[in-house]
């Protein structure tokens, strides 16, 4: 019905992007060059989003009778997609072209997904929160299988269909059941009155089922079965895409679904289901990588235990573990994408040079890349005065204040496992003799999307406070 | 409550009466002169046996889908249509716009479909 001009003004970074998605299709369309024009248009698109995202963080606004919600942590939410597809498209200039797959579908796909993530943060109805969830989902279908040649491509995108899939079923079912409780689909409704329905057995067991269908999307324990497969037959920037992005947007509509439980320091009963699968997921993770040779497939496991580490927080379940797991999630966004980054550098024509021994001796071929994916490399392993160690530092904080400390050791231990898989890599790189030659084409676009995934850890890792207290002020308020 | 259900298990009763009734009452009172086609499984004019992986052109598939994309084109418009007068009294050119605005983003879909040979047949 009709909306007030304000209500348009407030969701211009959704207007702007649809625009440009149909703007993008259009260019594809009639213009024999349009791919060489998508990815810069898909970036300068990204910025506005990031821009007009950035002017919205301090204040929330409720729109379309509690449809949307637009500012807060949305709109973190929003700059962080912003920020990766930028750094996904730059990577993607000279990869597609090697990959075999140089169509202008990607970046509309890409958009269409990020889309469907901005949709997913800002939800404030379930209704909402399913359709963002399926417009990110389809376009990663396609996405991680657009190489049709391809036997792995297939072989994942067949895979992650129809898990992901089933997933939705999950989601859908649990949908049914709260509206079956509540009478309505609102999620302010649930958050207001979240104490009083989750006495009930059904909602508990339809928000369970809800749950489900994200701990698959985040790639969490018992439901990560497709991940190892589809992160190594998909395109290595369709990975960085889905492992990081994916993985946030999921962690967004968790967020907003236990936002009753971060606002009232209480933690609730559901501590329990996410500590369980933190921590299989954080075990799991690092110990299977310990014998992985494939370097897309060790950081798959790798996403699989930082999906547990984020996890403590699920179960910690106060204000500091929501402030922690968004510093988490920037950090592993920015890291995922410059380890893939340079992945994707590497990587052949027929990306056979994804591992271990591709990388041995790399230092003295490459000093650059191989300096980057050290520092890379040390980030995700959790080593201080990168993003990645302030991430697991304030997610194992709030689970101590949340009287959960041996869920902290647990993922301490882990860490202390997952060192050792990381810094294999270091080692190849730097210690081992390089061994047959690989051909590497040098691509300046995927090179700056490294320096900046490079700029962004660091800088979140020496000035970690700054990105804290942003989010800390919005909690607060 | 299990009184109101008494009625359908009525219609259930007659229908199961009346279908077996009709079955045996052809039997026994009709002509019956079989021969082998009409004794064969009717399979709608085709080859009632072959080969079950028999593959189905995938543009069969494209032409559904092509088919579901005008579907739910019309499922928006025909109550938008019907209701448009009080509508268009009530909210004025916001009751038109939206509408607007969704045809040309399927319009342009149909464009890209077109213009990527979607409807070619060969």
């Amino acid at each position: 019905m009709p909306q007030t001009t304000n209500e348009y003004l407030l969701i211009l970074p959704f207007l702007v992007l649809s625009a440009g998605i149909i703007v993008s299709l259009c260019v594809e369309l009639f213009f024999r060059k349009g791919k060489e024009l998508l990815p810069y248009l898909s970036i300068a698109l990204f910025l506005i989003v990031a821009y007009l995202s950035v002017g919205q963080i301090y204040e929330k606004n409720v729109l379309f009778g509690g449809m949307l919600i637009t500012g807060g942590i949305p709109a973190i939410f929003n700059l962080l997609f912003a920020a990766a597809g930028v750094l996904v498209m730059l990577n993607s200039i000279g990869f597609l072209k090697k990959y075999g797959f140089y169509h202008g579908e990607f970046y509309l796909l890409t958009q269409l997904s990020v889309l469907g993530m901005m949709l997913m943060a800002g939800s404030g109805d379930l209704v909402t929160v399913f359709l963002g969830l399926e417009l990110m989902s389809i376009p990663f279908y396609v996405l991680v299988g657009m190489n049709r040649k391809k036997v792995s491509a297939n072989e994942a995108a067949m895979k992650y269909f129809l898990l992901g899939a089933f997933a939705t079923g999950f989601i859908v079912y649990g949908i049914a059941l709260i509206y079956g409780i509540m009478g309505n689909t609102s999620l302010i409704d649930l958050t207001e009155n979240f104490y009083i329905y989750s006495e009930n057995i059904i909602f508990i067991t339809g928000f369970i089922l809800i749950l489900i269908g994200f701990s698959f999307k985040i790639a969490a324990f018992p439901f990560h079965m497709w991940v190892p497969d589809v992160y190594q037959g998909a395109a290595t920037n369709v990975t960085g895409l889905m492992s990081t992005m994916g993985k946030s947007a999921a962690f967004s509509v968790i967020f907003i679904l236990l936002t009753a439980v971060f606002m009232n320091d209480a933690g609730s009963k559901l501590g329990n289901y996410f500590a369980v699968i933190a921590t299989l997921s954080m075990l799991y993770g690092s110990i299977v990588a310990l014998s992985q040779n494939n370097l897309k497939r060790m950081l798959a496991y790798s996403s699989i235990s930082h999906a547990g580490y984020m996890a403590i927080g699920l179960a910690a379940g106060n204000k500091a573990a929501l402030a922690g797991i968004m510093f988490y999630l920037a950090a592993y966004t920015f890291m995922n994408l410059g380890a893939f980054g340079i992945i994707s550098i590497i990587e052949g024509e027929e990306d056979k040079q994804t591992d271990l021994n591709s990388y041995a001796g790399l230092a003295k071929r490459f000093p650059f890349l191989a300096g980057m994916m050290a520092l890379i490399m040390f980030a995700l392993a959790g080593i201080p005065p990168m993003a990645g160690f302030f991430g697991k530092y304030y997610v194992f904080i709030s689970a101590i204040q949340s009287n959960m400390t041996w869920l902290a050791l647990v993922g301490i231990l882990s860490s202390v496992i997952s060192v050792y898989f990381y810094l294999r890599v270091v080692v190849y790189m730097y210690f081992k003799e390089p061994g047959e030659e690989i051909s590497v084409k040098s691509d300046y676009s995927a090179y700056a999307a490294v320096i900046f995934a490079g700029i962004l850890i660091l800088s979140l890792g020496l000035f970690p406070d700054t990105f804290l207290s942003v989010i800390e002020y919005i909690i607060s308020v | 409550m299990i009184q109101n259900y008494i009625p359908i298990f009525f219609v259930i009763a007659v229908a199961a009466i009346f279908g077996v009734a009709v079955i045996f009452s052809s039997k026994l009172f009709g002509p019956q002169r079989p021969d082998k086609i009409k004794e064969s499984p009717y399979e709608s004019g085709k080859k009632p046996f072959g080969n079950t992986k028999e593959r189905v052109s995938i543009k069969y598939y494209l032409v559904a889908m092509l088919f579901i994309i005008f579907d739910i084109e019309v499922i928006f418009v025909y109550p938008w249509a019907v209701q448009f007068k009080s509508l268009w009294a009530e909210f004025g050119i916001f009751a038109f716009l939206p509408m607007f605005v969704f045809l040309i983003v399927l319009e342009i879909g149909f464009l890209y479909i077109y213009m990527k040979g979607g409807l070619k047949w060969d």
